[in-house]
Parts: C-alpha cells; sequence; structure tokens
C-alpha cells in the first residue's frame, strides 16, 4: 500500500558536521517527487534518511522527525530493519547479489522475515514482481541463471523488481539510470511512471529532464558553499519549477547557469 | 631480462612534460614521435620480464623439489620391502602416519574453522573501529609466534590442563571409541596436539578471512540492508558468499599449516603406533616423525622418511587441487563476470 511522507524540521549529520539542514517537506502518496540540485548538496544523503539507511555510515545521525502515513520513523522503539521493509531502494549502480540466480534475487527480501513459502507461492511473487520491473519477457527463460549476466539495465530493474517483491510502501530511487545507457534509461523511467499506480516513489537525479519527464514534483536542494549544510530550496509542481520558479536560485539551476 | 635492463640504462628522459619516472623512449624514436615508439615501452618489458622469470623461478624450485623428492624416496619404493621400516614396508609404515596426521589437521580446522570466521567477522562489521585494530594487531601478533613456543606451551600448559577432562571423557563417553580409556595421565595425545594445531591455524584464517570479510562491496551490503535485512542477515546475504571462495582458501592456508606443522607436535606428542583413542598416547604424524627420526637416519632408511615426505608432498597438493576446483565449481555466481 502506498503511503505519504511527512518530514518536518530535519537536520541530518554526519558526526558533528550538518549536512543537511532544516528540511521540511510532504510528499503525497501515490506519485512521483524528483529531488535535483548540485552535486554535494545533500539530496541523497537526505533520501537516505527516509529509510534510515544513512545509519550504516558510523557517526551518521539525524534531528526531527520523518512520518510514514502518521508514524514517526524517528520514534522511539522503531527499528530501522523494520522500517525499510516498507521503504525499499534501488541504487545508483546495479547491485544484484552476484551469488544469487534471477530468481533468488527477486525472492531475497521475501525469504528474510523467515517466512515459508510454497514453491508455488514464490513462483507467484518472481512472476508479478519482474512483471511489475518490465523485465519478465526478458528472463523467464532463464530464472536461474545468475543476475550477474544480465545487461546493466536490466539489472537495474532487476533490483527494482527485488525491491518491489517485498511490498514497500515507498520506493526511494538513488540516480537509478546514472549507470545507464538511453535506452534503459527510458525503459526503467516508463517503469516509474507505471511504479506510481501502487506506490510511492522518490527519486534523486542530476538529469533534469529526466526530474521534468517522470516526476509531478520537484524539489531543489543547494548548498550555499563548501562545508555548509544543503538546503530544500524550493518544492513544487515539476512544471511550475522549470517553467516559474520563485527562487533566483532554483531559476538559474534549471536553466544551466550554474551547477 | 638483461636486455630490458639495458634498454631503461640507456633511455633518458627527453624533455621537461613527461611525468613518468619510468623510461620514456625506445631505442628507435629520433627527434620526431613514430608509431613504432611509445613512451614507456621499456618499462612495459622490464616488468614483463620480471614477471614472466619470477613465474618461471616458481615452477623451477616446484619441479627442483618435486624432483628431490622422488629422486630421494625411489629406492625406498623399489628396495625388498622387508628391509624397510623394521621388516613392515613402506606401505605399512606410512598409512598409520597418514591418517594420524589428517586426524590431527581435521581436527584442528574443526575447531579453528568456526572460531576464526566469528573473531573475522567480529573484527570486520561487529566490533567498533578502535577495538577491531586492536584485535587485529593481536591476531597477527598471534600468527608471529614461533611454532616452537606454542609446542612448548602445549606440552607445559595445556596438556596438563586438559588431563581431567580427558579423565571424565575416559569415564562418561569412553564407549565411544575415539575416547577410549585409561587416559593418558600426561595429556600428551593426539587431541592435545590438534588443540595447539587449532590455535596456531585460528591467526592464520582469522586475518585472511578479514582481509576478505572487509572487501565485501558496500553496494551488496547495502542491497541487503535496504530489504530490510538485519546485520547477521546481511552478512548471510551479501558477506559470506562474496567471500566463499576466499573462505575455503584461508582454510587450505590453514590446512596445508596443519599438515606439514612439526615442531609443535613433536614435542607434544608422546607418539607411538596408530591408535583410535585421542586421548591415550599413541599415533604420529608424518612431518613429526621425520624430524624425530632424522637425525639418525642414513641409507634405505633416510630414504624411507624421504619418501614419506613426498607422500605429505602429494597429500598437500591434491587439497589444493580440490580447494581449486570447489573454488571454480561455482565460477558463474562468482560475481567475476
Amino acid at each position: 500500500m502506498s503511503k505519504r511522507i511527512d518530514v518536518k524540521d530535519l537536520n541530518v549529520y554526519y558526526g558533528n558536521f550538518r549536512a543537511v539542514e532544516g528540511v521540511s517537506i510532504n510528499i503525497e502518496a501515490r506519485s512521483v517527487t524528483a529531488f535535483i540540485g548540485p552535486s554535494g548538496c545533500g539530496k541523497s544523503t537526505f533520501l537516505r534518511t527516509l529509510n534510515r539507511m544513512h545509519e550504516v555510515i558510523p557517526g551518521a545521525h539525524v534531528e526531527g522527525h520523518v512520518l510514514l502515513d502518521g508514524d514517526d520513523l524517528y520514534g522511539p522503539g522503531v527499528d530501522p530493519v523494520a522500517v525499510r521493509t516498507h521503504v525499499g531502494m534501488v541504487f545508483q549502480r546495479p547491485n544484484p547479489f552476484p551469488t544469487m540466480s534471477i530468481r533468488d534475487n527477486v525472492l531475497a527480501g521475501v525469504k528474510l522475515n523467515g517466512k515459508k513459502l510454497s514453491r508455488s507461492d514464490t513462483d507467484g511473487v518472481v512472476e508479478s514482481s519482474l512483471r511489475g520491473a518490465n523485465l519478465w519477457n526478458e528472463v523467464k527463460d532463464r530464472l536461474d541463471k545468475p543476475g550477474s549476466g544480465l545487461s546493466g539495465g536490466q539489472q537495474q530493474r532487476l533490483c527494482i523488481a527485488r525491491a518491489i517483491a517485498v511490498k514497500p510502501d515507498v520506493i526511494l530511487m538513488d540516480e537509478p539510470c546514472s549507470a545507464l545507457d538511453p535506452i534503459s534509461t527510458l525503459a526503467v523511467e516508463d517503469l516509474i511512471n507505471e511504479l506510481k499506480e501502487q506506490y510511492t516513489v522518490v527519486i534523486v537525479t542530476h538529469n533534469m529532464q529526466q526530474a521534468a519527464r517522470v516526476s509531478d514534483k520537484t524539489a531543489f536542494f543547494n548548498i550555499a558553499g563548501t562545508g555548509k549544510p544543503g538546503k530544500l530550496i524550493e518544492y513544487a509542481d515539476t512544471t511550475a519549477i522549470f517553467n516559474n520558479p520563485k527562487e533566483k536560485a532554483t531559476e538559474d539551476y534549471v536553466s544551466g547557469r550554474f551547477g | 631480462m638483461t636486455k630490458a635492463a639495458d634498454e631503461t640504462a640507456h633511455a633518458s628522459p627527453k624533455g621537461p612534460d613527461v611525468t613518468s619516472t619510468e623510461t620514456k623512449t625506445s631505442e628507435h624514436s629520433g627527434g620526431a614521435r613514430k608509431l613504432s615508439s611509445r613512451e614507456g615501452a621499456a618499462g612495459d618489458k622490464v616488468f614483463s620480464g620480471t614477471a614472466l622469470s619470477a613465474g618461471i623461478l616458481i615452477l623451477v624450485v616446484l619441479v627442483a623439489v618435486a624432483a628431490f623428492l622422488v629422486l630421494q624416496a625411489f629406492p625406498a619404493f623399489v628396495a625388498p620391502q622387508s628391509q624397510i621400516a623394521d621388516g613392515k614396508g613402506f606401505w605399512a609404515y606410512i598409512v598409520p602416519l597418514i591418517v594420524g596426521t589428517v586426524i590431527a589437521a581435521v581436527i584442528s580446522l574443526v575447531v579453528a574453522t568456526p572460531i576464526s570466521l566469528g573473531v573475522a567477522l567480529f573484527i570486520s562489521h561487529y566490533a567498533p573501529r578502535r577495538l577491531a585494530q586492536i584485535l587485529g594487531y593481536i591476531i597477527d601478533l598471534l600468527a608471529a609466534i614461533p611454532s616452537v613456543i606454542f609446542g612448548a606451551w602445549g606440552i607445559s600448559f595445556l596438556a596438563p590442563a586438559l588431563v581431567p577432562g580427558y579423565a571424565w571423557l575416559a569415564s562418561s563417553l569412553g564407549w565411544i571409541p575415539i575416547f577410549g580409556g585409561p587416559a593418558s595421565a600426561t595429556g600428551k595425545t593426539l587431541l592435545t596436539v590438534s588443540i595447539v594445531l587449532a590455535v596456531m591455524v585460528i591467526p592464520i584464517i582469522t586475518s585472511v578471512c578479514r582481509e576478505i570479510f572487509l572487501q565485501t562491496p558496500k553496494l551488496h551490503e547495502e542491497a541487503a540492508l535496504a530489504l530490510g535485512a538485519t546485520r547477521w542477515e546481511m552478512i548471510r546475504m551479501a558477506v559470506l558468499p562474496f567471500a566463499r571462495p576466499g573462505i575455503i582458501s584461508a582454510v587450505m592456508l590453514g590446512l596445508g599449516r596443519a599438515l606439514g606443522e612439526t615442531m609443535a607436535v613433536a614435542l607434544v606428542l608422546s607418539s607411538g603406533p596408530l591408535i583410535a583413542s585421542l586421548i591415550q598416547s599413541g599415533n604420529q604424524t608424518i612431518a613429526a616423525d621425520i624430524a624425530l627420526n632424522f637425525p639418525e637416519a642414513s641409507g634405505l632408511s633416510l630414504n624411507q622418511l624421504i619418501a614419506a615426505g613426498l607422500v605429505l608432498f602429494v597429500f598437500t597438493l591434491a587439497v589444493n587441487i580440490v580447494a581449486r576446483w570447489i573454488i571454480s565449481r561455482h565460477k558463474e555466481f562468482s560475481g567475476a563476470n
């Protein structure tokens, strides 16, 4: 089930260094939201706080609240492992598990919860997830071959299939197309458009055309200078951000005058 | 080798714009750059020459050792078997030693492998960074202890300390042949040897495994965590499959050490003929038997000991080949493609 995300006054730290400052943003369910901004502005860092993946880095912590349909992800007693089963993630470089077959890659997250599934159940999950990722027709005859044998674009869609197999509420994508060729990129963008029927999708991208093509709303992040924290500058409908931005910095960035 | 070195010596830097410290041009180039000459070509030749000769050297050493063993062992195989090992014949002499060696090595690996993997995982994925560093140093230090020290420790501390345990094993589990009594009163048994060997191979397996665990791609660890894996599930999903060939290599390294270990076994074990019980004195390993008997050996008995060495050599080689085969069996899924 798709859920909305409400972030209130979030600060992100790496040790004592404040990487992102004072972000408040409301992300609608069943929508695609794009984060754009120059490198190092904290958009990936912020994205990773939405499923508590930033905590993997020692010393990283946050102040503030992230509400998933009203439940605070940083509330007392909340298990980051449980958070990640609700908020899935797709990374910059395709990362299927190299030692697993295509089928096992899709099932990797499903098997984690210790559930014993029958063969017909798992077959169903594999097929529906791969169909959901527009990959079924390409791989249905070689499900037992290693996932690392696929092309880069196929691997990325396999990672998306793996993420949706656990039926998350939200899917985060951290520059999912930056390692892909234009045709694979189009395939993934088409997929993102279909995913928003069922999921809340948040995508970080360096490609402004991509943000314009796939997203309903766009958030522009910027950084005042090296060593300063990144901030959310403007958040609005994608058409407004690209055609009629309110902030000067946004206009400069989307028109290519800097960044 | 010499030719390439000559070229290095003759070539000289041509201009201020060259940044490489290697030689810049080959002897063909005059002023203008030609298609046939390439900067750094001499360095390439030096490198390939060095690499080739190093590779050849290894083969030469291996062949020389094997040839020495075979030549020197040959008389023990062809001589009348009644003249060897007090008339028992070579195979009657060597088989108990092989069995003793294998038992000691296998027990030591069974003990050492889980401990080593646990310690390596703790260092690489659980311990805080500072503690991990300290532990890493300690493990490396442990690996540097000479085997004679382990032997001395085994004979003066471990063996007496294990005596009550052996007595208990003999009285309560004595119906299992390997714990058959009466237990040794000195503790100088094959089981003690195996434990000493385990302590010796733990640092080797641990430090190799730790290095491999640390090399697990962040990408795959994060993939597992992002699916909602706990740390242990992440280790099972991303770290262990990635490290599998490395773990096998590490265990084989440990096995090599355990099979060939001489000093510690010779010191600790009160040797004797092959017996099933691990807690009585008796049994012997190939390496320790060679070391103990070598000083007084001459003529055919010397050939016999070298033949025993040849058997150990072949056995270790076979173990390594099997390990390679196990590693290569899953090549398709190794992620190397």
